[in-house]
């Protein structure tokens, strides 16, 4: 083997070596960052981890938003038409929040089934459903139908 | 009737795209220097019918033609002159057809400029431009005609999205765009010279050129996209790790892999078939950042619309030209050979980690954005990748990065030895280490051990690059040597200090940002930080198509009043759409931030989010350095010396 060939090849190992390391490490950090979806029927049903974060998506219920008189606490209720989660948050909320939107909290399940949210993401356009909620929804929807 | 001559020259357009990437490419193959000629004219020519095209919509946008579907959609009568002219490129047709334009505007530039490189190049350059032109125009024609007319015509039209009206915006996709499409023109570059199997220093130097010109753009758009968000969007961040960022940030790494990999080649013949592959990443990237954006099926504030054909013709157009670079890579490559060697310690070695790490990010970055995608479409549940998973795998690839950048550019090529390189660095070394360890102590609240390594690696970066410059000039009459430098170095050592003052500014952003959301009380005084906070309330404006109501907030440090911010929520009643605009008082150590929520109570009290945000300038400040860098490397003489004969055929 030609010395250039050696290094070409001692290259070729630690450069895949390298990259494969860094892959693996990616792959480790994706586990542990993912954030998975469920749907309040999903909740009620107990699919949803305890004590892990995780986001909860559904249309916000007609009159079920109440704000604190001096805090920037509200608590409202997100629904997927067959299932209903009361849902907690402290802070500013997006634009495009209001009663019958559809929306995505993220946050963690507490012992007494509340949900707390630590963001609310609503989408920039009035006519836009977030299509995990879509989904939810539509999902609710044909439960409903085969179990009246 | 102006809209239908859009359509028509698009129609021309095509058959001169086809032409030009056809024809010529036929006359070389058997000998017809007639249709060889044909390659400048089709693409000049498709340029002319492009603008008009381009001008049509335009036209169509300033005269209000609301039977023009796409102009109802995205204007009305009350929108002002600036966002009737940049509306067209506000939804997802008319940002193809500016993507169009640039691509033409692009093809004619290379031709008009490229009078030194070889015919045989040249030829199919711009045959395979064409062949890009064809695809992207059966796109607009057959799923994304921007001039499809409504009958009858509505009176009046939709909107512009409000959060496309911004003065930011107005220049944002272009120079996004320039530089996405820009690095086509190195894609073409390196197509051709698999083809011509002429991978030599001639070929280097051009697509260096071009893929630098492209690479600045890319840089500037990028950075305006960040400035604009921060603007924008009300959240007080300057990068949420959102796919569409991504999606242009990937090509961004990738180019800035290429263009170093294309020293390489440039000056040592090295990478040859590295850097083709490169190319073609990098332009694949830029296509894939296309289809993400634009194909809706991304939840994202820029997804336009959901339409699946779209998404399927761009899908096999990706495809088509990924996979046949590719096939054409796997056969041609083996014969390019590289043919000089180089030592383990030399500037070829700190080249290639460069690109490694640079490839690897890029890498990261796309698993992360690609994988609720096949998660999803496997049927495998839904989820979604949060920044917590891109700043875990960034910030330890982007570290040695920005250590090794300028020592990589002081490493001598071919071979160096270790203690020249360590007694240079050495002092380097212990100025930054002291002054960064020292600088979080002034002017702070509290002492960050991050925020003092970070400005120790910003400054090393800093420190380096200039240290580098100044070796090269000469002991005897520094000032002259130092004025008949090429430019290509002035351009490094800006482009690596630029680095160096984007990692201060994340570091010290990231240390000693303080964020509150607050309940506001008319007349009442907040603290965040050193400052405070006066609620003065909210009054109501009207504005040319929404109604505001704009707070005001008067900020004191030590009793003296530093700011008066203006935060505004605006509501665009024809889309029913509220937004948001921070007030900001801007510095180049801190910017003043605050963000009205919503109103609270009839006694006017409102939910305000409040930023103190340090040194945020400097994360715009250091890549506006890079692009700076860039575009003087690109003004070197050595791309305006007389033609290099190059004209060799090696199988």
């Amino acid at each position: 083997m030609t010395p250039r060939r050696r290094q070409r090849l001692i290259l070729t190992v630690i450069l895949f070596t390298g990259t494969a390391i860094a892959i693996t490490l990616a792959l480790l950090a994706l586990r542990e960052n993912i954030n998975l979806f469920f749907s309040p029927t999903e909740v009620k049903n107990g699919d949803a981890p305890s004590n892990a974060n995780f986001r909860l998506g559904g249309m916000v219920v007609a009159n079920s938003v109440h704000r604190a008189d001096n805090e920037l606490d509200i608590r409202f209720d997100l629904t997927d038409t067959a299932a209903t989660v009361t849902v907690i948050y402290t802070g500013l909320l997006p634009d495009l929040f209001g009663e019958g939107q559809g929306i995505v909290a993220q946050g963690q399940l507490s012992t007494d089934g509340t949900f707390r949210a630590e963001q609310i993401l609503a989408k920039h356009d009035e006519t836009y459903m977030p299509p995990e909620v879509e989904n939810a929804l539509e999902k609710a929807k044909t439960m409903k139908f085969h179990d009246p | 009737m102006i809209p239908e001559i859009g359509v028509f020259a698009l129609v021309v357009a095509l058959c001169l795209a086809a032409i030009q990437g056809t024809l010529p490419l036929a006359g070389t193959a058997v000998g017809y220097t007639n249709w060889v000629g044909l390659a400048k004219t089709s693409a000049y020519g498709q340029l002319f019918f492009v603008l008009i095209a381009y001008g049509s919509l335009t036209w169509s946008f300033l005269t209000y033609d609301f039977s023009v579907l796409y102009v109802a959609q995205n204007s009305n009568l009350a929108l002002p002159l600036i966002y009737r002219i940049s509306g067209v490129w506000g939804g997802h047709e008319g940002s193809l057809l500016l993507w169009m334009l640039i691509l033409s505007s692009w093809t004619a530039v290379v031709s008009i400029f490229s009078y030194k490189v070889s015919n045989q190049m040249l030829v199919k350059v711009l045959a395979i431009l064409g062949l890009i032109s064809v695809g992207f125009l059966l796109l607009l024609l057959f799923t994304s005609n921007p001039f499809e007319r409504q009958f009858p015509a509505p009176s009046d039209g939709h909107d512009l999205n409000p959060l496309l009206q911004d003065p930011g915006l107005a220049i944002h996709p272009p120079l996004l765009y320039i530089g996405y499409v820009g690095f086509s023109v190195p894609f073409a570059f390196a197509i051709a010279g698999l083809l011509n199997g002429q991978i030599d220093t001639a070929w280097a130097r051009w697509s260096r050129m071009w893929a630098s010109v492209a690479w600045v753009f890319l840089t500037i758009g990028i950075t305006l996209g960040s400035w604009w968000a921060y603007n924008e969007l009300g959240w007080g961040g300057w990068w949420f790790w959102d796919p569409v960022e991504n999606a242009s940030f990937m090509p961004w790494l990738v180019g800035t892999a290429l263009i170093h990999s294309l020293a390489a080649t440039e000056k040592r013949g090295v990478f040859k078939a590295w850097t083709v592959l490169l190319a073609i990443f990098t332009f694949s990237l830029s296509l894939l950042g296309t289809f993400l954006v634009r194909s809706g099926i991304l939840t994202s504030v820029h997804a336009f619309a959901t339409d699946p054909a779209r998404g399927v013709f761009i899908l096999s157009f990706l495809g088509i030209v990924i996979g046949g670079s590719l096939l054409l890579y796997a056969w041609k490559a083996p014969r390019i050979r590289s043919s000089i060697g180089f030592d383990w310690l030399s500037r070829e070695i700190a080249l290639l980690l460069n690109n490694v790490l640079l490839v690897v990010t890029a890498a990261t970055i796309l698993l992360g954005t690609l994988y609720p995608l096949i998660l999803d479409s496997l049927g495998l549940g839904k989820i979604s990748v949060g920044p917590p998973y891109f700043n875990a795998v960034f910030i330890p690839l982007a570290i040695p990065l920005a250590l090794l950048a300028g020592v990589g550019a002081i490493t001598r090529w071919k071979q160096d030895r270790l203690l020249r390189l360590v007694s240079e660095l050495r002092t380097p070394f212990c100025i930054s280490l002291a002054l960064g360890l020292a600088w979080p102590f002034f002017g702070t609240s509290h002492y960050s051990l991050s925020a003092g390594l970070g400005g120790t690696l910003g400054l090393w970066a800093i420190v380096v690059a200039l240290q580098g410059l100044w070796k090269r000039t000469s002991r005897k009459d520094r000032w002259r040597s130092f004025l008949s430098m090429p430019g290509s170095i002035f351009g490094q050592t800006l482009a690596h200090s630029g680095i160096g003052i984007f990692v201060i500014g994340i570091a010290f952003t990231s240390a000693y940002t303080i964020q509150k959301d607050l309940r506001m009380v008319p007349g009442e005084e907040y603290y965040v930080g050193d400052y405070a906070y006066k609620f003065e309330g909210v009054e109501h404006r009207e504005g040319p198509n929404y109604r505001s109501e704009i707070g005001s907030i008067k900020v004191f440090r030590n009793s003296v009043q530093v700011a008066h911010l203006r935060p505004e929520k605006r509501f665009y009643s024809r889309q029913g759409s509220p937004m948001t605009e921070p007030g900001i008082d801007a510095g180049v150590f801190r910017d003043l931030y605050v963000a009205l929520g919503e109103q609270l109570n009839d006694d006017g009290n409102w939910s305000v989010r409040v930023h103190y945000n340090a040194f945020i300038r400097w994360i715009w400040l250091g890549p506006l350095l890079m692009a700076f860098g860039g575009l003087i490397s690109v003004l070197d003489p050595r791309y305006r010396r007389p033609r290099i004969r190059a004209n060799s055929l090696t199988p």
